[in-house]
Parts: structure tokens; C-alpha cells; sequence
């Protein structure tokens, strides 16, 4: 009987035959935490009779989601975090280098790694064959000092994609259409796992959007193989060695399938407050907008920042809507810098922020007002999401969020192209 | 173990950022001042109301969203004994587990807001005393029987050290 991708990583990081239902121990590759979680895995941590950390060089402090510290507080947990990378002489990743989630694929995930972040969108890492997976802070202090974990091996929903992408949709809204079509929690304990031609020829930075938002139906993990896109990124990225091929087994056994057809997408907006409550952007038109932001570990790559330069390229923000972009990392944010696009997006008259998490959970960088609403390329859309109950959030592509910008309301960045 | 108190009856896809509102992050290291504001943003009166003892009672996808531990750790500190609900998001779910709160998967259509439960965790029973029905709710992998039986992941380490399971078992 064959493998699923999932179980086939979870047998060489296990040393057993892992199968789904299995409850197994886990080598763990690499574990993380973030400021937002990092301080009370430290805490837990310190609690216990642990020491050190059982590798260091993949034990990973990333100081993200308020950066830099708007308030006294969460200063005084940077210093903690700083402090005991210092002491168990970790990796340290400090305010502007990045959201964790990016970095996490710039520089440490590979194919048939285990990967623990203290952090749900820790399942970004799956665009690169690993399984990534989101826990909490105790799990990942326990992880840090044994270097393992306890996994029940997921049932996997394998979904295919098929056809040509028309002009104007995104990985976006494949990923958006998906949790539209099974919901929030249609895939929950499950690993989702891409495959077919559109999944084939779809660059890191797509595959990336989609396996971050696994979680945002309930899955564990969304795992893509590991073939020549993924072989490239590696090479691009000076990480060739760490290439290895890797994809199910023809007779793997899922729990089920779910078949999409890419030449028949639009773009697509989740509406608030669930992710699953999509529309097409079409059907919204006429919704005003207040704040556009394209940002986040979802869609604030290169690629997303280059496609919504295009759509704003010589055009203007309307008068009424605040356009804010924070690249993903700095690397990101260079290269934007050195291809134009930083400075075409602020002729456009966006504010650009740092490379970090930002407006996405609202504690600052774009908190909304009461009855504002903004449209994002990030990932959740749940009320009180970006700091405040009373407003409303919708999600879609950094397309889309171009378009959105200039008219004011929600558009089909069709409309544009 | 049997637990007793009153339910506090919440809807579908009580997410993370319902239990704890992003505005208050900032109090991340203040758990028991971040206590004051749990599930505000689905009930802004239920910190004030809620008893030692008592039950959240949820629907479906319970917990759904961010890792934040700080979520099941408020809501316990908050006093209360056990969550029910239908489904529960899986980080959530261990979260909960790990920081010893009893997380019950089970149909919760027949308890009302303030109904008045009596829950017999090794039975597995859920009893309504003010309706008088009664729900099993299903079993949890042995891995974390054994974790909320040492009150939560870090205990369970310290005693045993390692994992303990039989690998490749349904455990």
C-alpha cells in the first residue's frame, strides 16, 4: 500500500511505518517561536528542569509580530527573547529582518523536514515538502528541549488542480475557492495535499500563499512535492543540497479528493468575518473600502508586491483609501526597492511599513476604526482580527488589492489588466 | 473526575481572536490581567458572569486559529472547569490539553445557556440536570488521557521525560 506525502515524512522522521490514525514520535528538524508566542514558550521552558535546547542552530527566535515594539510590554518581551537566544546561544532573528513564516522558506525549510513553529501559519513550509506544522507555546518548549514531538499521522485530502490559470486569478483565489468549497473547518486534522499541472507549474511564491492558508481549513499540514520548482527556489535561494525529490505514491490511500478547475476561476474575496464566506469580487462591487492592505505571510513576496506595482503603475489610490504595504522580508523589500516597484507603489500613495507581521493582528501598523473596512492579501478575517470588533475585513489577492485601492470599492482587478 | 457547573453556551467558529481580541495582545505577559477581557468579543459579559466550575459550551470548530496558548490558558484561568463543543480546532485542542483544561467533544445542541451540568470525565458522560438529558462524548488518544491526567505537558515531562506511547498504535 503506498504513501501519502505526510506519511511518508512522518515514517523517515519516526522510524516507523506511519500510517494515518498512527500516534507517532517525530524528529523535529527545526522549531520556532515567534514574540507573539515565544514568551511564554520561554517561560514554559524555564519552568520545567530543562537546560538547553536540544539544537541550537534550529531553534529560532523571531521577533515579527510587533516590530518594531509599539509598547513597553512587548519590549520588555523582546528583551526576554533576545535574552534567551543569548543563553542558548539560538538563532535570533530581530525587528525588519521579516515575517518567520517567510524566512522559515528563504532560508531553513527543505523538503521531508519537520518543522514546529509556535505560530498556525507555521504550514507555509509545506509549499517546500515539509511538514510544518502550527503548535503552541508548551508543545514547542517541550520540542526545543527534546528535539521531537508526538504526532497522530493525518488523513489526507489530496486536491487537484488542473488547467490554465486565467489572467487576473491568483493562487489566491484557488486557495480562497478551496475553503470556500469545504469551509473552515473541512479539513480539520488532515493534511492537504497539491497536485496536478496547474500545482506542477506553480511558481514557490503561489505554492507558498496556498500552503499558508491550509490552517484556515482546519488542516494540519498542506504539503506540496517537491519537484523542480522546488529545486530551483532551493538553488535560487544558494540551498541546493538540500534539494530532494518527493511526491506521494500512485496508490496512496486518502480519505478523499476534491478536483479543481483552474481555467474556470475568478477572482475571488472572502467576506467577514469567516475565510469560507467567499464571493467573487464582481459581486462586490460597489463595497466601499477604507483601508487596502497588501501585506503578510500570505501575499507579500516579490512576485505579490510586483503584480500590485503593475496595477498601480501612473494611477493614484482613491482619495478615500489608505493603501499600506508591508513586504515580507527585507530581502523582499530590496529587491522591491532595486526593481522599481517601492517607488511606483508610493507614487501610487501607498505608506509602506516593515517587514514584519504589522497590520495582520492589530496591535499596530493599521488598527481600523469602528465601522471601517479594509480589504487584505493576509490570511483570517475573524472579528476583531486587526484590533477592533467593529469593523470588517475582506480577504483577496494583492491583485485585487491593487484594483480595490484605486477605485475605492471592491474590484475585479480584471478591470485593470 | 466529576466537574459541576453551569453552562456558557457559545455559536459555531468561537475563533482565538474571539477569546482573546487582538486590541489586548500587547498584555500577552499579563495573563491575569489579559483573563479580564476572555471571550469578550463574543460575550462581552461572560469574564464578569463566569464561576469557578463552570463550562464553555461550543459548537462546531471550537478554537479555530492562531496557536496562542494564552487562549485555553485564560479561559482556565477564568475558572472554568471543561470545554464542550462539537469539534475543536486542532491547536487549540492541544493547547488546551497541554495547560491541563479538559477539552469534550460532543453534541452540545440540547444545553442552554445556563443550564446546570455535571460532567464524569472517566465515564465519559455529560449529564443535564436542568433538562435532564445526557451525552458521552468521544475518547481522546491515550497521549493526552496521560497529559491531562498529570495536569498538562510540562508536569507529564517532568515525570516521565520523553513521550510515552507505543509507536505505529491507534493509541
Amino acid at each position: 500500500m503506498g504513501q501519502t506525502l505526510a506519511e511518508k515524512i512522518l515514517t523517515a522522521k519516526s522510524g516507523t511505518n506511519a500510517r494515518a490514525g498512527d500516534i507517532v514520535i517525530a524528529k523535529v528538524d527545526v522549531v520556532f517561536a515567534t514574540d507573539s508566542t515565544g514568551p511564554l514558550t520561554i517561560r514554559q521552558f524555564k519552568e520545567s528542569s530543562f537546560e538547553a535546547v536540544h539544537n541550537p542552530d534550529k531553534t529560532i527566535l523571531f521577533i515579527d509580530h510587533s516590530a518594531p515594539s509599539p509598547a513597553k510590554e512587548l519590549s520588555n518581551d523582546h528583551i526576554l527573547m533576545r535574552k534567551f537566544a543569548e543563553e542558548q546561544d539560538s538563532v535570533l532573528s530581530d525587528i525588519g529582518e521579516g515575517i518567520c513564516h517567510q524566512l522559515i522558506a528563504e532560508d531553513w525549510a527543505g523538503p521531508g523536514d519537520v518543522i514546529l513553529g509556535a505560530d498556525s501559519h507555521t504550514v507555509t513550509g509545506g509549499a517546500l515538502g515539509a511538514f510544518a506544522t502550527g503548535m503552541g507555546s508548551t508543545d514547542i518548549a517541550v520540542a526545543m528541549a527534546l528535539g521531537k514531538t508526538w504526532l497522530r499521522v493525518p488523513g489526507t485530502i489530496r486536491v487537484i488542480v488542473n488547467g490554465r490559470l486565467p489572467k487576473g486569478v491568483y493562487a489566491k483565489d484557488i486557495i480562497l475557492h478551496l475553503i470556500g468549497r469545504i469551509g473552515a473547518d473541512g479539513a480539520t486534522y488532515q493534511s492537504l495535499e497539491f497536485g496536478g499541472e496547474t500545482i506542477d507549474k506553480l511558481p514557490m511564491s503561489g505554492r507558498l500563499t496556498i500552503a499558508n492558508m491550509a490552517v484556515e481549513a482546519g488542516a494540519k499540514v498542506g504539503l506540496f512535492p517537491s519537484d523542480n520548482v522546488t529545486q530551483e527556489y532551493l538553488r535560487s535561494r544558494g540551498r541546493s543540497e538540500r534539494y530532494i525529490p518527493l511526491q506521494p505514491d500512485r496508490d496512496a490511500v486518502y480519505d478523499s479528493a476534491i478536483e479543481i478547475n483552474a481555467a474556470e476561476l475568478e477572482p475571488t474575496v472572502a467576506k467577514p468575518h469567516t475565510v469560507d464566506n467567499t464571493a467573487l469580487a464582481k459581486e462586490l462591487k460597489g463595497v466601499r473600502i477604507d483601508q487596502v492592505f497588501i501585506g503578510t505571510c500570505t501575499n507579500a513576496r516579490l512576485d505579490d508586491i510586483a503584480i500590485a506595482a503593475g496595477i498601480l503603475k501612473g494611477k493614484k489610490r482613491n482619495s478615500h483609501t489608505r493603501l499600506v504595504v508591508g513586504p515580507a522580508s527585507q530581502e523582499v523589500m530590496l529587491a522591491a526597492i532595486k526593481e522599481g516597484y517601492i517607488a511606483t507603489l508610493i507614487e501610487a500613495g501607498a505608506t509602506i511599513v516593515p517587514p514584519g507581521c504589522t497590520g495582520c493582528l492589530g496591535v499596530h501598523m493599521g488598527v481600523l476604526g469602528n465601522g471601517e473596512a479594509c480589504l487584505s492579501t493576509a490570511n483570517r478575517n475573524f472579528k476583531g482580527r486587526m484590533g477592533n470588533p467593529d469593523s470588517f475585513i475582506y480577504l483577496a489577492s494583492p491583485a485585487t488589492a491593487a484594483a480595490t485601492a484605486i477605485r475605492g470599492e471592491i474590484t475585479d482587478p480584471r478591470e485593470f489588466l | 473526575m466529576m466537574l459541576k457547573g453551569k453552562a456558557f453556551k457559545f455559536g459555531d467558529g468561537i475563533s482565538t481572536d474571539h477569546i482573546i481580541p487582538g486590541k489586548y495582545l500587547s498584555l500577552r505577559s499579563n495573563l491575569p490581567e489579559l483573563a479580564k477581557h476572555v471571550l469578550e468579543d463574543a460575550d462581552p459579559t461572560f469574564a464578569k458572569r463566569v464561576q469557578k466550575g463552570d463550562f464553555v459550551v461550543g459548537g462546531k470548530n471550537f478554537g479555530l486559529g492562531s496557536s496562542r496558548e494564552h487562549a485555553p490558558i485564560v479561559i482556565k484561568m477564568a475558572g472554568v472547569s471543561a470545554i464542550l463543543a462539537k469539534s475543536v480546532a486542532r491547536i487549540f485542542f492541544r493547547n488546551a490539553i497541554n495547560v491541563g483544561l479538559p477539552v469534550l467533544i460532543c453534541n452540545t445542541d440540547n444545553i442552554k445557556e445556563g443550564d446546570e451540568l455535571e460532567v464524569d470525565l472517566e465515564a465519559g458522560k455529560v449529564k443535564n440536570l436542568t433538562n435532564g438529558t445526557e451525552v458521552t462524548f468521544s475518547k481522546m488518544p491515550d497521549i493526552m488521557l496521560g497529559i491531562l491526567n498529570e495536569g498538562g505537558l510540562i508536569p507529564y515531562i517532568e515525570k516521565y521525560k520523553d513521550f510515552v506511547v507505543n509507536p505505529g498504535k491507534n493509541a
